[in-house]
């Protein structure tokens, strides 16, 4: 068996605030493997961009990793700190974040970027450096790249910055690409261009690809396999077609049910009662039981159970007839 | 049936033209950014409309000149047959105004975090004189809050239940028309679905008018009765939802169609559309569409194409049938 | 609709206002910081003091029966070597218990300066407020005036204010006329930096929704200006407050330091160090030592709470 790209293990992240300690990460758990895309969704508050930020050593103070293993390419890489953390960051971790200007620094040109990262991370020399950029840079289908490439970043729109951010992440040829919601600041048609080009560069390259995003129609376009986030703790996880078609998580079976589009037909959308409760509120036994239509006195008991031996962590799993 | 809402060549042209000084020192010319360019559609009462777009193409501006927040640079607005530009008569506009309400895309900047929920959702009533006793809590209730959450701040309640507060405070002057601006694009997924539905029920319940306002085409099939597609100011079809999403007559409703995600696309590969939105202060010449158009031709780039009639269908393409 | 079926937090809509602010995040930040509370403290100490200085100070330096000449430059601690009575602080060339006079003196610095910063932040509030909202030629005029106000020191622009008011003042009024003469001037010199910062607040407030919300109801412009901007525009309305109460304070004490200020006749700390200078290298030195130890420690504990009031209020940092 291989040793996949990124392996987490029951990762928990806390925060200490003046209310007493909040996870908004609790055990997680989930691999990655070569050329694989693995699409992380869950709302606003389910942590799934902190369980990324995470595995890149980006948690804002004083969040911290209180628990768990990060395993990268075989190596450990959680309790890396400063200058090696920043080395892996850039070499073996890509990152493309949502808003494309934060990532680029608006006072050099997108040539410069592309060469430092390159000269940073890998053993060429200033000119073979400046003609990767121009090569990368026409990779992500920028028109014009070698008049380009001395441009500004606000010289570029929107669609186009995020494609130099995509250049970017890549160039160092990292072995694990992570893309937090990538494309939610971009309209539709140029949201189809990115995922489209994300999708061609990583399976090119075999790059691992942890896509985190709220958007169900993304995951299933463009993920292999798929982690449904609650309220900090990973609710189901597994083969993309199988999480959305038959899903065995009731949040997860909520969440499909209340897209538009699975409500077709219908004059009323289906609707999860209730919002994701609060980190410094949340409920005894599993966190979803307030808003789970078939929730049980052990589920108000007992935190749900781990995902080990099954694909959702829910005591009472909707089996496939329950899922119709 | 009787349009309630009557919008003939609408336009709005926005000054972005630097600082004069500026002008002066780096030579450059005013400038001029068309948001809203000839805009005509009706909205029949007790329906609901949707304005669909992405952005830039001025779906907004029109909401916003619809509510009077900003002025049109020409065309006009009709509400309830009172033409709100040149009507005259004070009393009458004032009358049809408090008829429109507005609710908002960020439920967060919507509401004034310094204020108790009581005085937010009274506070169109409140300005005009009226009896507030009570009223909050009733219209807290009306969209599935409780009483006692009016003397809470802003701050202690989820985005869907903010949502429900800038509802509730549209409700307040028991208005006719609401403009709904992205009301959903700020919430998560269940949360959106608990929002429309609170709106379809108050819709049939008030025998309310919505213009809805969104990005999202799947967001309007259920909601709408009428759906305009905007690209670039410009309206380039007008259709019934189920028409509109089984035979789409545009290049561009029909690439909307296409490029939208869907949850069940399993390892979808589409062949994404080519370029981007163009600059609307330098719009295309002709069509606005032909440079990413694939049925263009020589016709697209030089004329404007003016809106046809097909079938249900009204189509500003040249090349549709 | 069943979202009303989760109690979202605890009945915090009962609670008083002081048992909300006594589990705010402000007073939390407070509570956790050693110089907030020690600046807060002192500048507490030191404003009952001045305002109680009636009832504090062993004398009244401003009653000619109370002083005794006799008692004139007693080194403090130390028994007057005619009288045989003893000062705290010592007294000065005319027997003034140094101590009351500072008491005093701050009353008058403490009156100045926050009646300046007054002033000028009802003054800069209005027009940072006008000018954020309107936009156009009235805000390229008053941000112009602001701008070429901004190019000359504030002590200056406070000492041609004053001279200019001194001189419409009629001379038999100068003396009782010259403490408000200086409130006006130091807030003139002082309103730009609150017209600045509210109309930046204003700018970023107007295009929040919430305001086209009270616009799409028919508010005037004034009823959205105070009641909605406003009070989301105040908090660092309260910072620059502070900081400036210590400038001013400081601007008071220069002003009177040069003679231009407070009258001898009601001496601020300011005044008293300009008396006190001049006995410093006689070896009075408690006449200067003592006003000019209270004004630092004024200015300083006032400057440090406007410091922490700006990280507290600032939401970024938390």
């Amino acid at each position: 068996m291989t040793t996949p790209v990124l392996s987490i293990r029951n990762l928990s992240v806390e925060i200490p605030t003046r209310g007493g300690v909040v996870k908004p990460v609790d055990g997680v758990s989930y691999d990655i493997a070569k050329g694989e895309i693995l699409g992380v969704v869950g709302e606003s508050g389910a942590g799934k961009s902190m369980a990324g930020n995470a595995v890149i050593g980006l948690l804002n103070p004083p969040a911290h990793i209180s628990a768990g293993e990060i395993w990268l390419n075989g190596t450990r890489i959680d309790p890396l700190q400063g200058e090696a953390m920043r080395r892996l960051r850039g070499k073996e971790i890509g990152m493309i974040f949502q808003d494309p200007l934060t990532s680029l620094n608006p006072l050099l040109t997108i040539g410069d970027q592309l060469a430092e990262t390159i000269l940073t991370h890998l053993p060429v020399s200033r000119s073979e450096a400046e003609k990767r950029a121009v090569a990368a840079l026409e990779e992500v289908g920028i028109p014009g790249a070698a008049e380009r490439i001395d441009s500004y970043p606000h010289e570029f729109s929107g669609g186009m910055r995020q494609r130099v951010v995509i250049a970017l992440a890549l160039c160092a040829e990292p072995s694990l690409v992570i893309a937090d919601e990538p494309t939610t600041a971009l309209d539709v048609s140029v949201q189809a261009q990115i995922i489209a080009l994300l999708k061609r560069l990583c399976r090119e390259r075999g790059t691992a690809v942890m896509l985190i995003t709220h958007d169900m129609g993304v995951i299933a376009e463009t993920a292999d396999r798929v982690a449904v986030m609650y309220a900090g703790r990973l609710a189901e996880l597994g083969d993309v077609r199988d999480v959305l078609t038959a899903p065995q998580h009731p949040y997860t079976h909520g969440l499909m049910a209340s897209t538009p589009l699975a409500s077709l037909g219908q004059r009323r959308l289906h609707q999860i009662p209730g919002s994701m409760p609060r980190l410094t509120q949340m409920p005894d036994g599993c966190a979803f039981h307030p808003r789970c239509p078939q929730a049980q006195d052990k589920c108000r008991q007992a935190p749900s159970p781990d995902l080990a031996d099954g694909r959702a962590s829910c005591w009472f799993p909707m089996m496939a007839e329950a899922a119709e | 049936m009787n349009a309630y809402v009557s919008v003939k060549a609408l336009t709005r042209i926005f000054d972005v033209s630097k600082p004069w000084l500026n002008r002066i020192i780096e030579r450059r010319q005013k400038a001029f950014l068309t948001a809203v360019s000839e805009v005509d559609f009706q909205i029949e009462e007790r329906t609901t409309y949707a304005l669909v777009g992405e952005s830039g193409s001025g779906k907004s501006t029109i909401g916003r000149m619809l509510v009077g927040l900003l002025r049109p640079s020409d065309g006009e607005v009709e509400v309830e047959g009172v033409n709100l530009a040149t009507e005259t008569n004070a009393d009458k506009v004032a009358e049809v105004r408090s008829n429109i309400q507005m609710i908002f895309q960020d439920p967060y900047a919507s509401l004034n975090p310094r204020w108790r929920v009581r005085d937010i959702i009274a506070e169109p009533v409140a300005a005009r004189g009226g009896e507030t006793e009570g009223l909050a809590e009733r219209l807290l209730q009306q969209v599935g809050l409780h009483a006692s959450d009016a003397g809470k701040y802003p701050h202690e309640f989820s985005g869907g239940q903010r949502q429900r507060i800038c509802i509730a405070r549209a409700l307040a002057s028991e208005p006719k028309l609401i403009v709904c601006d992205e009301p959903t694009s700020a919430l998560d997924v269940s949360v959106q679905a608990q929002v429309l539905n609170l709106m379809s029920d108050l819709k049939d319940d008030l025998g309310l008018t919505y213009l809805l306002i969104t990005h999202d085409l799947t967001v309007v099939r259920h909601m709408a009765d009428r759906i305009g597609v905007l690209y670039l100011g410009r309206l380039v079809e007008e259709a019934d939802p189920k028409v509109l999403f089984e035979t789409p007559k545009h290049p561009y409703t029909q690439m909307l169609l296409d490029a939208a995600p869907r949850t069940d696309g399993f390892g979808r590969e589409v062949e994404p559309s080519q370029g981007e939105i163009p600059d609307p202060i330098n719009p295309p010449s002709g069509c606005a569409f032909h440079p990413r158009c694939p049925i263009a031709t020589d016709l697209c780039r030089c004329d404007r194409p003016v809106q046809r009639k097909i079938g249900d269908t009204v189509v500003a393409c040249h090349h549709a049938t | 609709m069943a979202e009303t079926s989760i109690p979202l937090s605890t009945k915090e809509h009962d609670k008083g206002r002081w048992q909300r602010f006594r589990e705010s995040d402000f007073f939390y930040a407070f509570k956790r910081s050693p110089v907030a509370i020690v600046s807060f403290a002192v500048v507490a100490l030191l404003v009952l003091a001045a305002v109680f200085a009636p009832l504090i100070a062993p004398t009244n330096p401003f009653d000619p029966a109370s002083l005794n000449l006799m008692n004139g430059f007693t080194p403090p601690m130390e028994p007057n070597a005619f009288t045989q009575e003893s000062f705290l602080m010592g007294t000065d060339d005319q027997g003034r218990d140094v101590f009351s006079t500072i008491l005093y003196g701050m009353r008058i610095s403490l009156f100045v300066g926050i009646s300046a910063v007054l002033f000028a932040m009802v003054l800069g509030i209005v027009l940072g407020l006008v000018s954020g909202y309107f936009g156009g030629w009235t805000e390229t005029i008053i941000m112009r005036i602001a701008d070429v106000q901004l190019t000359f020191p504030s002590i200056l622009v406070a000492m041609l204010i004053f001279g200019v008011a001194k001189g419409f003042t009629p001379v038999e009024y100068r003396d009782q006329m010259a403490i408000w003469v200086l409130i006006l001037a130091i807030g003139l010199s002082d309103w730009v930096q609150f017209a600045r910062v509210v109309r930046g607040a204003t700018l970023v407030e107007k295009s929040k929704d919430y305001v086209a919300a009270a616009r799409l109801i028919g508010r005037s412009p004034w009823a959205i200006m105070i009641r909605h901007i406003l009070p989301n525009a105040m908090s660092p309305v309260l910072v620059i407050a502070t900081i400036s109460l210590a400038l001013a304070i400081i601007a008071e004490a220069t002003l009177s330091f040069l003679g231009v200020g407070a009258p001898p006749t009601q001496p601020s700390l300011g005044t008293l160090i300009r008396i006190g200078q001049g006995f410093l290298f006689s070896g009075e030195w408690w006449i200067l030592f003592f006003p000019a130890c209270t004004l630092l420690g004024l200015a300083l504990s006032v400057n440090l709470l406007g410091d922490w009031l700006r990280d507290a209020l600032n939401p970024r940092l938390r």
